[in-house]
């Protein structure tokens, strides 16, 4: 079952992952660089009196530096997997259907729990960026990722509104406690590159969780019809 | 006839403990590439680091 469990998620995780680092380095990596502009004070921005042209050459593909991106996507998008194919063969235990297309959901649900939730409060902080403490804000991430995703859990296969009910407590609760903030903003990244880079980074984490899940529920049904060819394993 | 009774209950078990198994793992992936600080780790994951929203510095 561990065997089926991690071969359908290192599929999974590793085809996502490359999804996830090309759209990262077509979309995301431009902006990233340009706000490197100005958080190294290459650029100043000067707000309304600012004369530094909006359009920068950022540069073009560097490959150690995106080679290591494509790696670590891989490697995050592998993690994420080795948690949500568990959970979808606990899932199907209970009697739920897993396929390539309810997959699009399951990874719809994961970008909710992974990326919205917490950057509904926490934005995707682009270089520069005043921030609290980063063990702070890494406590507080993890605790909104597994809140949203209990909720999500619940509402999903909740049968009664005392466990809807939980499910919205635990979706708002972190954010009515708040996350921990800067005493101080001192930003020197423009707001329309810090903007757009939030903007990127939720469009491609959304685009390769929908991936992810497809993919997890693709690997994971022909497992368990491998399985069941073979009932003695 | 207690053999038939038991088998979808140990099935259970062993989804249950592989599924743990394989979210630790999962987790600690996740821990080491997005959110352990140290230096090298974090100049090799930054780019993502920022890109997948964890909060890096």
């Amino acid at each position: 079952m561990f065997t089926r469990m991690l071969a359908s998620a290192l599929f999974a995780g590793v085809a996502a992952g490359l999804i996830a680092a090309l759209l990262q380095l077509w979309f995301v990596q431009p902006v990233l660089l340009h706000a490197e502009l100005y958080e190294t004070g290459a650029l100043v921005h000067f707000g309304s009196a600012s004369t530094v042209p909006a359009h920068q050459d950022v540069g073009g593909i560097d490959p150690l530096r995106d080679g290591l991106s494509v790696l670590f996507a891989m490697l995050v998008y592998s993690g994420y997997a080795l948690i949500l194919v568990p959970l979808m063969a606990l899932a199907q235990d209970r009697g739920a259907r897993i396929d390539a297309r309810n997959g699009l959901i399951w990874g719809l649900c994961g970008f909710v729990a992974v990326h919205l939730a917490p950057g509904f409060t926490l934005a995707p902080e682009v270089p520069g960026v005043a921030a609290a403490d980063v063990g702070a804000r890494q406590i507080w991430w993890f605790a909104t990722v597994l809140a949203a995703a209990a909720a999500l859990w619940l509402i999903a296969f909740g049968r009664n509104w005392g466990t809807w009910a939980a499910a919205i407590v635990l979706l708002l609760a972190p954010h009515v406690i708040g996350a921990p903030e800067p005493d101080v903003l001192t930003g020197p990244v423009p707001t329309e590159i810090g903007a757009l880079f939030a903007a990127r980074a939720f469009g491609v984490g959304m685009a390769a969780w929908v991936m992810l899940g497809g993919f997890a529920g693709y690997f994971w049904s022909r497992e368990m019809r491998a399985a069941d060819a073979v009932p003695a394993e | 006839m207690n053999a038939h009774i038991q088998t979808a209950p140990a099935s259970r078990t062993g989804t249950l403990a592989a599924a743990t198994f394989a979210m630790l793992i999962g987790l600690g992936l996740v821990v080491v590439t997005g959110h352990v600080q140290a230096d090298t780790l974090h100049d090799a994951a930054h780019d993502v680091r920022h890109a997948t929203g964890f909060p890096c510095h």
